[in-house]
């Protein structure tokens, strides 16, 4: 995957820089979707009438928040063959990251959650909609409107956390950077490179998620 | 639905009779609910016959809220029954939501929707609940948005519209699954008193086409208008009933009398 240059200058690991960026985005962007697919889900789990979807929730929350990302990567790419379950490099590095901040997800929504008005949710009800009905119609539209900044900021530790997934041996931003780190000791260029390309991508995830709110924000 | 109550209830409505529907439109017999320890409805008795207005009147904490939430079962009761349309409330699940769907509901904070429009929150119901089609629908919240006098609002979020306003898109909302019963909990309590008769006016023209209603209020001029019977309720119970004439004229109960004292003095 890596262009063994001779000479080996920095400039010749460009075509490696770019594809570890895209590796991240891949990483983060997917990972982050998961999360908030998974997360939103054990939110609704978590405010259910049902004992067992409550008591589920709450355990996946208490486990996955207190346990280190780069303890569950490892568990996943080395530990889950053991037992007969294989993901690839990037798939484990998206599972782990995406099961991880499902739970942070989760504890963010459940708070917009608790910010809809009772009242709205019987009017719901007294209007004939299903529980379910309730949910996606009334409760989750605002519970994620009134959550978008925390969510933007899960979104900007979902890049940032990324960068573990080099530990199990990705070529994502950080993979890259500890590559060519090897091929030419140049470490102050390529790091800073690396936390310079990890800050930009952060601050454009905040712009979008400032135009998000405003764009979304609910007048009460 | 055997009976003495029943066969006056048939004498004294014939339309109903005709159409096939003998019987009260809601039975409520021996009903009690508490709360933990508080003992909030004991041993309630009250029909609502078909096109009847019954306004409920009493002091604060007398569980008016809790008897009107009770019919819609937002509120279950522990002991007693209470029949619509000659069936007992269905307990869960879709029987109970289509229950719902045929008693429109207006509550003393509005509680619209605040993410949708006013038209979304009228024609919510309608699409997902009645499964009508978005044009019928939008058709149908128009036309009842324009009878309670704020089709120009149509486009306009619930935030962005004074009380009286909102209170009457609430009512629209309600409407648009065709109920058979509406019930409205205090719906003028939160309203500045210039934005009350609006509201008031739009719920005295739906009891003159005949709506079938049940009113908890403290707007005794209302009660006088409307109400075909009306109800003091006081540490749980219904002390007395009795046409708006009679009740006011003489209420035979100490406490309602009291009550009444009180209110009209303001
Ligand atoms: N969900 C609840 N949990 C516990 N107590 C409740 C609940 N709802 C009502 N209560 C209590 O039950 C009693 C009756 O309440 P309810 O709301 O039915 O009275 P109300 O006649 O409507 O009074 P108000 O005129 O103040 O609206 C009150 O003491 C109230 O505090
Ligand atoms: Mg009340």
């Amino acid at each position: 995957m890596l262009a063994r240059a001779a000479g080996s200058s920095l400039a010749a690991h460009t075509g490696d820089f770019l594809h570890g960026i895209l590796v991240t985005l891949e990483i983060s962007s997917v990972g982050f979707l998961l999360a908030l697919i998974a997360g939103t889900l054990l939110a609704i789990f978590r405010v259910s009438p049902l004992l067992p979807l409550r008591g589920f929730g709450t355990a996946y929350v208490e486990v996955f928040r207190n346990t280190p990302l780069l303890v569950l990567l490892l568990l996943m790419f080395f530990g889950l063959p053991e037992v007969g379950v294989t993901f690839g490099l990037l798939s484990s590095a998206i599972l782990g990251l995406g099961f991880y901040e499902a739970a942070f997800v989760c504890e963010a929504v459940r708070s917009g959650i608790n910010t809809v008005p009772p009242g709205q949710v019987e009017a719901a009800r007294a209007i004939g909609l299903r529980h379910w009905q309730v949910l996606l119609e009334v409760v989750l539209p605002q519970a994620l409107r009134a959550v978008v900044q925390p969510l933007g900021n899960l979104a900007i530790a979902a890049v940032l956390n990324s960068s573990l997934a080099a530990a199990i041996g990705n070529t994502d931003i950080t993979g890259t950077a500890n590559h060519v780190f090897a091929d030419v000791v140049e470490p102050i260029p390529i790091y800073v490179g690396a936390g310079l390309t990890y800050l930009a991508l952060s601050l454009v995830i905040g712009q979008l998620t400032g135009v998000l709110e405003r764009r979304l924000v609910i007048v009460r | 639905m055997a009976g003495p109550l029943d066969v006056g209830a048939r004498a004294a409505a014939p339309s109903a009779a005709v159409s096939g529907r003998a019987g009260p439109l809601v039975s409520i017999r021996a009903v009690n609910k508490s709360f933990g320890a508080l003992h909030v409805l004991r041993d309630v008795d009250l029909t609502i016959e078909r096109g009847e207005v019954v306004v409920v009147i009493g002091p604060s904490g007398s569980g008016k809220s809790t008897l009107c939430r009770c019919l819609n079962r937002l509120e279950t009761i522990d002991s007693g029954e209470i029949t619509f349309e000659g069936s007992p409330l269905p307990q869960e699940g879709r029987a109970l939501a289509s229950l719902r769907a045929e008693i429109g509901m207006v509550f003393q904070a509005f509680n619209l929707f605040g993410h949708k429009t006013i038209l979304e929150n009228v024609t919510l119901g309608p699409v997902k609940v009645r499964k009508m089609t978005r044009t019928d629908a939008v058709d149908k919240a128009r036309a009842l948005l324009e009878r309670v006098g704020i089709l120009d609002k149509a486009d306009r979020y619930p935030a962005e519209l004074s009380g009286g306003q909102q209170q009457r898109a609430a009512i629209a909302r309600a409407l648009a699954m065709d109920p058979a019963l509406m019930l409205f909990d205090e719906p003028t309590s939160a309203l500045d008193p210039e934005m009350i008769s609006e509201v008031l006016d739009v719920m005295v023209s739906l009891a003159n086409d005949g709506m079938t209603m049940l009113v908890v209020t403290h707007e005794m001029g209302f009660a006088r208008r409307a109400a075909d019977r009306v109800a003091f309720m006081d540490g749980g119970r219904i002390l007395q009933i009795a046409p708006p004439s009679e009740f006011f004229a003489a209420p035979s109960n100490d406490r309602a009398r009291e009550f009444l004292s009180k209110v009209l003095s303001h």
